[in-house]
């Protein structure tokens, strides 16, 4: 039997993780078929701690036998290697751009949106207002475009996809509707238009079973949603 | 007036990030005009202008359009002057993965871990935090090893991407080292990063535009005594 092939991909990734979903969405953009291996990161198998010694966690790519971590660097190599259906746009300070909001995604709005579990009463709302203020800055950006790309969906909307489909399924949990749609119009419309493309839809996780993962979760740590 | 190609970089003399852009920029041979930008003071109407969000230097400005975060700029340079001087990033995708994977470990994992050691009061803190640090860079002495594969510079013979963005901070460490005695780079510890930090401040480009070890000494200095003077008095 053939040992290896030429072009192995596998990804170590979580089914309920947008950080790698995010990856399975690349890869489907463009054509390229991989063997996703579910890791559970509160039991650390010996392949992921061999192939992701520093950081110890997922989404990890491997490439040809090759590993990559950090979800951004593997977008940005998966662009590199399989240059069709480009995720990046082509002009350098457009590039410099969809870098910047996509650090901005992953740094800003996803650490603000972190400090809104487990909080409650004051605490919990000005987790939420902190948010919220973050998410305007997303909100501009789409006024006149279909998506963050523009015409087309792109590296910032992939990365974006925590917002519309991580973030906006934590109003239960949080206990309030954290991006209601008279506040933020645009990013409706843009998770409506995310929805219409299929590899999107079927890359993430499917709605109600991602609901009772994260309704499980929190009350197995005992978190109340108030 | 009406240039073409009008390249502006607003920074701060003393800044690690600032010097990435500054080598960039050098090693493609842009001209540019340079704004010093005060920060202790009131930041300029431009800096808030170019970076609304983070009102943080660097900042380049390429025909009147902004770009801010030091790598992000850095790797703005190298894409729009692709066909002048060095390549910065590598040109295989691999290596180029793991310059940005170690470069996100220095900007994210490695530099505020030391940050925070140095800023923390609590003695406890400050002895966690220093093993961290410590940690990091025999991680990062082993990546060199590894990506450099016995040349001079992460990049191999000439300094790149992931030398910019270490190496913008040896004139800090150098300076902390001056002002506290505290080394960071131990020549047992780490051989091959100290011979590499070696090589990076004694290479042209860089010596042409990184600040004086001796001036950012004193300037951290002057930072921690007015910080000393704050504290007593509050």
């Amino acid at each position: 039997m053939a040992e290896s092939r030429s072009e192995e991909v596998k990804l170590l990734g979580m089914w309920v993780s947008p950080f790698s979903r995010r990856i399975e969405i690349a890869l489907t953009l463009k054509g390229v078929p991989y063997e996703f291996s579910e890791q559970d990161i509160t039991n650390k198998s010996s392949l992921l701690l061999q192939l992701n010694p520093v950081h110890k966690m997922i989404p990890v790519l491997v490439h040809n036998g090759k590993p990559i971590s950090e979800s951004l660097v593997i977008l940005e190599y998966i662009d590199d290697t399989w240059p069709n259906n480009p995720i990046l746009p082509q002009d350098p300070y457009d590039r410099a751009m969809a870098r910047f909001w996509a650090k901005f995604v992953d740094q800003q709005i996803y650490v603000a949106a972190m400090k809104m579990v487990g909080k409650i009463g004051e605490e919990r709302d000005a987790a939420v207002e902190a948010t919220r203020d973050l998410l305007k800055l997303l909100e501009k950006e789409l006024v006149g475009k279909d998506f963050l790309g523009g015409t087309s969906l792109g590296f910032v909307d992939i990365v974006a996809t925590l917002v519309a489909f991580w973030l906006m399924r934590t109003d239960e949990i949080i206990g309030v509707k954290i991006v209601p749609v008279e506040m933020f119009p645009e990013i409706h419309r843009w998770v409506k238009n995310l929805l219409q493309n299929d590899v999107v839809k079927n890359c993430i996780p499917p709605e109600d079973e991602h609901l009772k993962y994260i309704k499980a979760r929190m009350d197995s740590l005992k978190i109340k949603s108030v | 007036m009406g240039e073409s190609e009008e390249v502006k970089l607003l920074g701060t003399w003393y800044s690690p990030v600032v010097l990435r852009a500054k080598i960039a920029l050098r090693l493609k041979s842009i001209d540019y005009v340079y704004v010093e930008e005060d920060l202790f003071s009131s930041k300029s109407e431009l800096l808030l202008k170019s970076n609304p969000i983070y009102k943080k230097v660097p900042v380049l400005i390429h025909n009147n359009k902004p770009v801010s975060e030091s790598l992000n700029i850095v790797e703005y340079i190298d894409e729009t002057w692709n066909s002048s001087g060095p390549s910065i990033l590598p040109s295989h995708p691999y290596d180029r993965a793991l310059a940005r994977f170690w470069s996100a470990f220095v900007d994210y994992k490695w530099f505020p871990a030391f940050r925070a050691a140095v800023i923390t009061k609590s003695e406890d803190a400050k002895e966690k935090g220093m093993k961290e640090v410590e940690e990091g860079i025999l991680q990062l002495e082993e990546a060199f090893v590894a990506i450099s594969k016995g040349k001079p510079f992460f990049r191999g013979e000439a300094i790149g991407f992931m030398d910019i963005c270490l190496g913008s901070f040896l004139v800090l460490l150098k300076a902390r080292e001056k002002l506290k005695g505290e080394k960071l780079l131990d020549e047992l510890k780490t051989p091959s990063l100290c011979k590499w930090a070696d090589k990076f401040l004694s290479d042209e480009t860089v010596r042409n535009v990184a600040p004086e070890i001796d001036k950012v000494a004193e300037f951290l200095g002057e930072l921690e005594a007015k910080a000393h003077s704050a504290a007593s008095k509050s």
